[in-house]
């Protein structure tokens, strides 16, 4: 199993529509019959419960960036030294790393969030140290478990890509680093991290999209993102198509959002040669 | 509880849970292997239509693969699951012939099936064009039809590039049926937590479901190994 095959999977900034040579004849045709059909779509179908449920859609939304950036973040911060330690580190750190990797990567991500909230969720009652610290008001709350899952599973898929990050540096600069004097850490924080990071920004894209895909399994543990706003709306209405539909355009509007997002950072990298 | 684990609640019979968890389990093998073979059956329609079809084909194939890698495989599951069995029953009304109750097995296996074929179009695509163009043009110069050279050439040589990402699909295949626990289909994840809720030992079930997912992928892993050996024999060892 490799990594570089993983980005094809998810949605990339050369997947986006080019500015120039997109008008064809035919392209026109198409554009005027996609446009009928989302006319017959805003007309034929029922869209009244809309207003209602636009500062709810917000607020959903909102949770779902907030679940997508916070566990990013996370999840990156661990895949760091998930990745270094796969490289470099010795057998008793190796060894976990590896095992965690596999482990998160062999398992659903649906079965990890249930096995965190129903599991822990019915096991930290039972302790009366736990009920009575700080910590008991948010553990009765569902969305430290979804942000503790998908943080999880992000740190090891990206953990993976990491390892092969970090393994990618040419040796010969770190050999630089080294006969300049520098001390391990300084190598690290000044050669070595920013160096992977970058080799690594690539596939930074992918992984956030997949992320991006993954929030709404949140929403089976009563986390209200975009995702349960729109069963609700389902539940009430009892329309089966509308919201649904129009939860696919949210969703297809934030991953071009991100994408586009990811672009302008990726230019802004200065590389040789490109 | 005298133990700290009930391990009898995995007995295989009735009072134990199981079998129900190991039906569960072949369920969701089921779907993934009929999913992932219908994924493979579109893309390589898919690959070969964005490849030498024509510009529409090619734009509406662009759109196909485009909504599916950017919208959530739960949204799909939920779109495709409902959407696919009402335009069914509705084209056998049309048709003149009754609803059928389409099994939830089949509709698995169509839903995973159109999120798998978007992914290996892409993966196909890419495979197709690593072929060398020589190999291909040679064929047609023998005079071979289009479907020949697809079965005796393209397919063949491109099987180790498109390797790799296959195997990739297959796991996500696997990982994906849990999915169809949402729309209420008794796979092993739904299984799991249906015995996990009526006994409270919510850690062992979900340890063992996930034990049973490992093994699918571990085992999966070393099939894939001793495949991509095969497919690779002959090629120069890169590193």
């Amino acid at each position: 199993m490799s990594n570089e095959t993983t980005h094809a999977l998810a949605f990339s900034p050369e997947d986006l529509p080019q500015a120039e040579s997109f008008f064809k004849p035919h392209r026109i045709v198409l554009i005027a019959l996609f446009v009928g059909l989302v006319l017959a779509i805003a007309i034929l179908m029922r869209w009244d419960w809309l207003p209602r449920y636009v500062p709810r859609l917000g607020s959903g939304i909102l949770v779902s960036l907030a679940m997508l950036f916070s566990t990013s973040i996370l999840g990156f911060l661990l895949a760091i030294p998930l990745g270094l330690v796969q490289v470099t580190g010795p057998w008793f750190l190796k060894g976990p790393a590896r095992l965690f990797c596999t482990v998160i990567r062999g398992t659903p991500l649906l079965l990890q969030l249930w096995l965190l909230y129903y599991g822990l969720g019915s096991l930290f009652p039972q302790f009366p140290t736990i009920r009575q610290s700080f910590l008991w008001p948010y553990l009765r709350e569902a969305w430290p478990y979804g942000v503790a899952a998908l943080t999880i599973s992000f740190a090891a898929y990206e953990g993976e890509v990491m390892r092969g990050a970090f393994a990618g540096v040419p040796e010969g600069e770190l050999e630089a680093a080294r006969a300049y004097g520098m001390g391990r850490w300084t190598m690290f924080r000044r050669i070595w991290l920013p160096r992977a990071v970058h080799r690594a920004l690539p596939t930074l894209t992918g992984e956030t999209v997949l992320q991006l895909k993954s929030t709404p399994l949140v929403a089976t543990i009563t986390v209200i993102d975009v995702y349960a706003v729109i069963s609700k709306v389902r539940q009430e209405t009892f329309l089966t198509y509308e919201p649904l539909l129009l939860l696919a355009l949210i969703y297809l509007c934030l991953t071009g959002l991100l994408v586009l997002a990811f672009r302008y950072f990726e230019n802004r990298i200065p590389t040789r040669g490109a | 509880m005298d133990s700290f684990v009930n391990w009898s609640l995995l007995a295989l019979s009735a009072p134990g849970w199981g079998g129900l968890l190991l039906q569960g389990f072949v369920h969701s093998i089921e779907i993934a292997i009929g999913g992932y073979a219908l994924g493979l059956l579109l893309g390589i329609g898919g690959a070969f239509g964005k490849l030498y079809g024509g510009p529409v084909l090619r734009d509406l194939l662009e759109c196909y693969t485009t909504i599916v890698r950017a919208v959530p495989e739960l949204v799909l599951i939920l779109l495709l699951y409902y959407a696919g069995t009402d335009l069914l029953n509705q084209l056998l009304g049309l048709l003149g012939l009754g609803a059928v109750d389409i099994s939830g097995l089949m509709a698995g296996i169509f839903v995973i099936g159109v999120v798998q074929g978007a992914y290996s179009t892409e993966v196909l695509r890419g495979a197709i064009k690593a072929v060398p163009a020589g190999q291909i043009e040679a064929a047609r110069a023998y005079g071979m039809s289009p479907a020949k050279v697809l079965r005796r050439i393209t397919l063949p040589a491109m099987l180790p590039y498109a390797i790799p990402g296959l195997s990739n699909l297959w796991l996500i295949a696997t990982k994906d049926t849990a999915l169809l626990a949402v729309v209420g289909f008794a796979e092993l994840t739904l299984v799991t937590r249906q015995a996990a809720g009526a006994t409270k030992a919510y850690f062992l079930f979900f340890c063992a479901a996930g034990a049973l997912y490992l093994a699918l992928t571990l085992v999966s892993n070393l099939i894939i190994g001793v495949i991509e050996r095969h497919a690779r024999r002959g090629f120069v060892e890169q590193r």
